[in-house]
């Protein structure tokens, strides 16, 4: 048994608890699976009773737990209230889910991204719902005068063995919600979890397939105006000057107006990434006329000077520049192969290299590279805001709320105080929504009209003011000896504007010779996380380089993998190594397993790779066949060691999706520039993975072990660009080292 | 502007509006019916799709004044309680993530079996190509077709 502090201020949730309730909505979890029997149907309560900001319990016993985090379809929302459930000891089917409202005095950490949700939220929110739950026996022994130590607890029901006695938890409810906080509470052992560990369904899976409305995009208010925004063609260009006359004199448009989203001397936090500062609002009654209005407007642009800003975030203040004129791919890729030979930052040097290069039988040196990406969310930016003059309110797709009220108290004006965010599901996020802009943007058009304000962007402006994953590229090299041992290794990544080597994690650790380097340029495209930042493109090089190493050496991929693996662990160099080498075997040795990998099968061009992100571990494997001389992917293995599962059936929902996004990616994912202008501005050119080029079928399978939960949202899509790769040399003969692979003449069939 | 009569999931409407204004617009801001859901305005991705009498289209592309006497069928009128086969199987498989996109999937699902009961694997591929789901849920959605079918037949 495990005894944890409780750390639970009382004081604040009871301060303001008199703020929360009204007009919630909740989920129910009765709902989410096929037609509920009557029985099963938790009636809604005369009063609730609220034991700490998570948890509220009806004078019925129906319970109310708040999932805090932003959704954005990783399913914390019905994830992170199992977890609060098993310890509070409670029938699933009694449970309603809250989306609590960004509340940082009530909620632990409420931001969704880094695939650290459940990882950061496990041991809170046990602790508070074994917390709730020792409150309500503490309130049992108090009414029945016995032992609190003597009263166990089942589903929802409090026990008294001795004397029988038996009551519900809505019957102690109201005497547990006025009871002192226990200072120290028991965690349950993982042997009697009843919930974690148990597939259930989306709680609002119902919601979902009737069409309720619950996006931002959603939202409507009496009195509300609908604004969109004109932002600059190009990176590199700023507004001049608008005219606006046509525009404005078309049906339902009540403003138009240059407007400045960031003042000039805000000192930026880390996710206040724009390049655009000025931006041209068009504002109206509904979505079609603002819509053709915007087409009407007459914009001149000039180009941009460089702009030197403050941020003050990741780890220190400093003025960056952000430089001004017209970038272009082309240039980008001239510019990177001439860094790529220069000397870079050492980010890591174990033994001698060089020297090992050069006493080596066989050498291997390849170049990867990869575009930018746009996140491309099914819902394109949006955001509702009602400024007033003392205070804001903003409900919209956002997965860290906390930076942005910053930005908008600032902006507008306002004591953070009195900026309420809340957390509309997101249409997708992938990283996008960790980045605020459209907030403020919404916030102040809605100051400026003195009205409520929906702002939408088109999908042309959601693909071209965009938050892209960077472009990158890697030169790996490799020594092995002459009994094929690798004695050296050597990765140097460069990236616009940053690289993605991360020189602590495998193979470092198992190569006595080992350098990375890194080196980056500057631009004015906008960048930021992009699922699986920076591995979702080392992960692909790596794993490409490690595969045509293997084949160098002789040697199966995946036995290649475990000599080094084993290496790391038995003998490893260096004391940085970030990666458990036994955790990381065990996930290719459980694909290899279910995959069948030493048995292979006529015409099945099987592609292997492996990578440790997130804290979590993930092998895959992909069985891909030749139609019509195209590649199908047939089948995909994964082996994910994430620790607990929560919640099996969904988590391996989100596996396929990752593994999904990964070989359309690899196909086909990019954007590109000319003269600093997107060269894709919607999904007629921007290609998608479709439904004809999805995988046939997925495993996802979990790793059974009693590590504390970790990354699930990010880690199993880094490696599927290798194992795709991988599959397509032994499908086609032919290596792929550019993404997407679509440019280099292969296509998905 | 112009008033326009529609028949939207089986009651008569009426709206004032821009003739030229695409279905998709009046149903989500005219008749605050926003399950269906605007992703890319140009038909590439289906997360507007509707029926027009029991047929899906891309209701981002049809302009109100073309409906006439056609009856529109949302995502909020495909069934009275959420239980068209296809709703069903989309809870039983756990399909959604993100959600955004799935109004568009299964009124398309829906469309394809009113036409295609018992479809192959290759009938679901093509009928599905044009909905794109970002979030990737693909190999699910096609085994809720197939669950939707069997319980359908």
């Amino acid at each position: 048994m495990t005894i944890v502090k409780t750390n639970i201020d009382r004081r604040a949730f009871l301060k303001v608890s008199a703020l929360a309730g009204g007009g919630m909505m909740l989920s129910f979890s009765w709902l989410a699976g096929c037609k509920p029997a009557p029985e099963e149907m938790a009636a809604l309560p005369k009063e609730w009773f609220e034991l700490n900001s998570y948890i509220k319990i009806g004078d019925n016993g129906a319970i109310t737990l708040m999932s805090a985090n932003p959704e954005f379809g990783s399913n914390v929302k019905t994830s992170m209230p199992m977890i609060l459930a098993d310890e509070l000891d409670v029938d699933w089917k009694r449970v309603m889910v809250e989306q609590a409202d960004f509340f940082p005095e009530r909620f632990d950490r409420q931001f969704t991204g880094g695939s650290q949700g459940i990882r950061q939220g496990w041991k809170p929110l046990r602790t508070a719902g074994a917390t709730a739950r020792q409150m309500l026996v503490n309130a049992a022994a108090q009414q029945w005068s016995v032992p609190a130590g003597e009263i166990t607890t089942e589903a929802g029901m409090l026990h008294h063995k001795t004397s029988g006695k038996k009551a519900g938890y809505g019957e102690v409810a109201s005497l547990a919600a006025t009871l002192p906080v226990p200072e120290e509470v028991a965690l349950k052992e993982i042997k009697d979890f009843k919930i974690i560990g148990t597939s259930k369904k989306n709680v609002d899976g119902t919601a979902i397939v009737t069409g309720k409305p619950m996006f931002g995009v959603d939202y409507k208010q009496e009195g509300m105006l609908i604004a969109m925004i004109a932002h600059p063609p190009a990176f590199g260009l700023k507004v001049k000057s608008v005219d606006d006359t046509a525009a404005r004199a078309m049906p339902g448009i009540t403003d138009v107006f240059i407007f400045k989203t960031l003042a000039d001397d805000y000192e930026r936090n880390g996710f206040d990434t724009t390049t655009f500062t000025e931006l041209v609002a068009v504002v109206g009654n509904t979505t079609w006329e603002v819509m053709n209005a915007k087409k009407a407007l007459k914009i001149e642009w000039e180009k941009s000077a460089d702009q030197n800003v403050i941020v003050n975030g990741w780890g220190g203040k400093q003025t960056v520049t952000i430089p001004g004129g017209l970038e272009s791919t082309e240039s980008h890729k001239l510019r990177m192969a001439e860094m790529s030979k220069k000397k870079a930052n050492v980010l890591r040097k174990d033994g001698d290299p060089e020297s090992a290069f050069k006493r080596a039988a066989k050498t291997l040196e390849r170049t990867y590279s990869a575009p930018y990406l746009a996140h491309n969310t099914m819902e394109p930016v949006n955001c509702f805001a009602h400024v007033t003059a003392d205070k804001a309110e903003l409900y919209g797709p956002i997965q860290a709320p906390e930076l942005i009220r910053n930005t908008l108290a600032a902006r507008l004006g306002l004591p953070k105080e009195n900026v309420h965010i809340k957390l509309a599901r997101m249409g997708g996020g992938f990283g996008l929504r960790a980045y605020g802009h459209h907030m403020v943007e919404a916030a102040v058009i809605s100051q400026k009209v003195n009205a409520p304000i929906k702002m939408v962007y088109t999908r042309e402006d959601d693909m071209t003011y965009g938050i892209y994953r960077p472009t990158y590229t890697a030169t790996y090299r490799a020594a092995l000896d002459k009994d094929n041992n690798l004695i050296a290794f050597h990765v140097k990544g460069g990236g616009i504007p940053e690289h993605a080597v991360h020189a602590m994690r495998f193979p470092a650790g198992a190569v006595d010779n080992y350098l990375a380097e890194g080196w980056r340029l500057d631009s004015n495209i906008t960048i930021g996380a992009f699922r699986a930042p920076g591995s979702n493109f080392i992960a692909g090089a790596e794993q490409s380089f490690l595969d045509e190493l293997a084949e160098l050496a002789g040697k199966d991929p995946i036995e290649f993998r475990l000599e080094l693996l084993e290496r790391a662990k038995t003998k490893p160099v260096g004391e940085k190594n970030d990666y458990d080498p036994d955790r990381y075997a065990g996930v290719l040795k459980l694909v290899k397993e279910k995959s069948k990998w030493t048995e292979p099968q006529p015409n099945v061009h099987r592609g292997v790779s492996a990578y440790f992100c997130h804290n979590s571990y993930v092998a895959e494997v992909i069985d891909m066949e030749m139609q019509n001389n195209k590649p199908v992917v047939h089948k995909v293995y994964a082996a994910v060691d994430c620790g607990i599962v929560i919640n099996p059936d969904a988590a391996a929902n989100m596996g396929e999706g990752a593994i999904v996004d990964g070989i359309g990616n690899a196909f086909f994912g990019e954007l590109t520039f000319v003269e600093g202008v997107p060269q894709k501005t919607n999904f007629d050119k921007y290609r998608m993975i479709r439904q004809k080029e999805a995988p046939k079928s997925i495993e996802v399978h979990f790793v059974k072990n009693e590590h504390d939960p970790t990354g699930l949202g990010e880690p199993l899509f880094p490696p599927v660009f290798a194992a795709v790769a991988n599959a397509l040399y032994k499908a086609t003969g032919k290596r792929h080292y550019q993404q997407p692979f679509l440019k280099e003449g292969i296509t998905l069939g | 502007m112009a008033v326009i009569n529609l028949n939207v999931n089986g009651k008569k409407q009426t709206v004032d509006v821009d003739p030229k204004t695409p279905v998709l617009w009046v149903l989500r801001e005219h008749l605050n019916l926003v399950g269906t859901k605007y992703g890319c305005g140009i038909a590439q991705c289906g997360a507007c799709t509707i029926h027009l009498d029991g047929v899906a289209v891309r209701s981002c592309q049809v302009p109100v004044s073309v409906i006439g006497e056609k009856a529109i069928t949302t995502i909020e009128g495909l069934s009275e309680n959420g239980d068209h086969p296809v709703q069903q199987a989309w809870l039983e498989h756990d399909v959604p993530q993100c959600g955004y996109c799935q109004a568009g999937q299964i009124m398309q699902a829906a469309s394809l079996l009113n036409q295609k009961p018992d479809p192959s694997d290759d009938e679901i591929e093509s009928a599905m190509n044009g909905n794109l789901c970002r979030c990737g849920t693909y190999v699910r959605i096609k085994a809720a077709i197939k669950t939707a079918a069997t319980a359908k037949s």
